[in-house]
């Protein structure tokens, strides 16, 4: 199976993300973190999934498939949800677009990276089998993503731009060139900082990154900067099939809303009333170490109670930091624990994300 | 990109160099090396006195995206490391040939050097 090719060539290290051949390391991952967290920086991220959906029952079909309230959503707002199946458990998690009236499709989904054909699949096999009367399309590689963050991305996007950024609120959304670019402009990202996400037609896309001049980012920098703010990776914090897990255990359960309808609510319901066996906790390392993906967890006295599902060096702290589930009760603690890296407990203490504030 | 390659060390295919001086062999990762892991953040080193065997790890190298083990280009004892590398260890990144060097050891029998990748070899190799 070949690699699918983002639209735009770049001169950086590559890697396998997803499916996709992705820029992993432009410069360094540290001289790409800061420049996100001190000014800004930008990120190819045409891996994401883009999926419209349109037509009468559009409202009821995305209200049924997500767990946030999408009827919640006025024109050119966003929210983030999770997808779930029947036991509750997370297949991914997505931003959902209410898109601008002008534009001919009402709502716009964003899938990780590999799942934009499985979910295809799934909105359609549910609209048939509940008869509902929408249009769904995969437009994965109609629309380019590129992502604009850091506390100056407002300065540089508004430069390239007629919008009013001032005026787009965390979450809304906006039609409108962008260097000369028929573009959508969200206010989302995947970095806690301030910034911007411009969906561009495919391909344009290289004409939008080059106006915005600012230092490029890979998936190695959008790696740190996410964990640091405690947001999840899809398929490595939680995956249906290798680690399942409901969204309070994610610690997602704000994007929950157990007053609509949708798949998975009634276990979700069940779970929310006993409170989840196991949470996503932060873990901060107090000796040397990285602790990454698969590392065992424990007690002092020995005892494994979970294994990392994300861990890095966090370059704005110094401090290697990692997400783990673990019984519910080291939650909101303070509590020692050991991380095992290379069969040597390390001592560590949990915390709660984000472990930048 | 082309990378430095020193004339004065000899170098193993797993991207360690060996430099001889002063009756000690001193070692470390090479220009290469640093830049496929990225940046380091934390280098795990013997201690003296400790024995290293040549093509055996004798530490572990961290960076941000990938960890690596480190093989040691000959065998000998562990007479010096790089004390500086615990709390600045992208002096590995900035400096591999020189500052980011990792530990100096006395050779069990000095032929095993004839046995390492010349410069010229090693070019080849990274090219």
């Amino acid at each position: 199976m070949s690699l699918r090719q983002p639209p735009i060539e770049h001169s950086a290290k590559q890697t396998d993300f997803g499916g996709w051949e992705m820029p992993v390391e432009f410069d360094s991952i540290r001289a790409e973190h800061s420049a996100v967290r001190e000014s800004v920086g930008k990120f190819d991220v045409s891996h994401m999934g883009e999926l419209t959906v349109s037509g009468p029952d559009a409202t009821r079909l995305m209200q049924r498939l997500t767990t946030n309230d999408v009827e919640a959503l006025d024109s050119g707002e966003a929210q983030y949800a999770a997808i779930t199946d029947e036991r509750g458990v997370m297949l991914d998690d997505t931003v959902v677009y209410r898109l601008p009236e002008a534009r001919d499709e009402q709502f716009l989904f964003i899938p990780n990276a590999g799942h934009d054909e499985q979910m295809y699949d799934r909105w359609v096999t549910y609209r048939d089998e509940w008869g509902l009367d929408a249009e769904i399309t995969n437009r994965t590689e109609e629309y380019a993503m590129v992502a604009i963050q850091g506390p100056d991305a407002p300065e540089l996007l508004g430069a390239e731009t007629a919008l009013d950024l001032d005026e787009l609120d965390r979450f809304e959304l906006a039609a409108g060139p962008v260097a000369g670019v028929d573009s959508l402009v969200a206010r989302t990202g995947y970095t806690g900082e301030k910034g911007f996400e411009v969906l561009c037609p495919w391909d344009e896309a290289a004409t939008v990154w080059d106006a915005l001049e600012c230092q490029p980012c890979g998936l190695g920098a959008r790696d740190t900067l996410r964990l640091e703010k405690g947001f999840l990776l899809s398929g490595q914090d939680f995956d249906p099939e290798e680690n399942p897990r409901n969204p309070y255990e994610a610690r997602i359960g704000f994007a929950v809303k157990l007053d609509t309808e949708f798949v998975g609510r009634d276990a979700l319901e069940g779970v929310d009333v006993e409170g989840p066996a196991e949470k996503l906790v932060g873990i901060v390392l107090r000796e040397r170490g990285v602790p990454r993906h698969g590392y065992p967890v424990q007690t002092p006295d020995g005892e494994v109670i979970g294994e990392v599902t994300s861990g890095t060096m966090s370059p704005t702290l110094g401090d290697p930091i990692a997400l783990a589930y673990l019984p519910a009760k080291y939650a909101g603690s303070e509590e020692s624990v050991r991380v095992v890296i290379r069969d040597e407990p390390k001592k560590a203490r949990t915390t709660t994300p984000p472990f930048l504030s | 990109m082309s990378f430095q390659v020193p004339d004065d060390c000899r170098y193993l295919d797993s991207h360690e160099w060996a430099r001889q001086q002063n009756g000690t062999v001193r070692i470390g990762i090479t220009g290469f090396a640093q830049d496929e892991l990225g940046d380091v953040v934390f280098v795990e080193l013997p201690q003296e006195g400790d024995t290293v065997t040549k093509d055996e790890d004798f530490g572990v190298i961290e960076s941000i995206k990938a960890v690596s083990d480190l093989y040691a280009p000959v065998s000998g004892t562990v007479t010096e490391t790089n004390d500086d590398l615990l709390d600045t260890p992208e002096l590995v990144n900035d400096d591999p040939f020189g500052d980011g060097w990792m530990i100096e050891v006395e050779l069990d029998d000095e032929s095993e050097l004839d046995e390492l990748l010349s410069p010229a070899e090693y070019r080849e190799q990274i090219e």
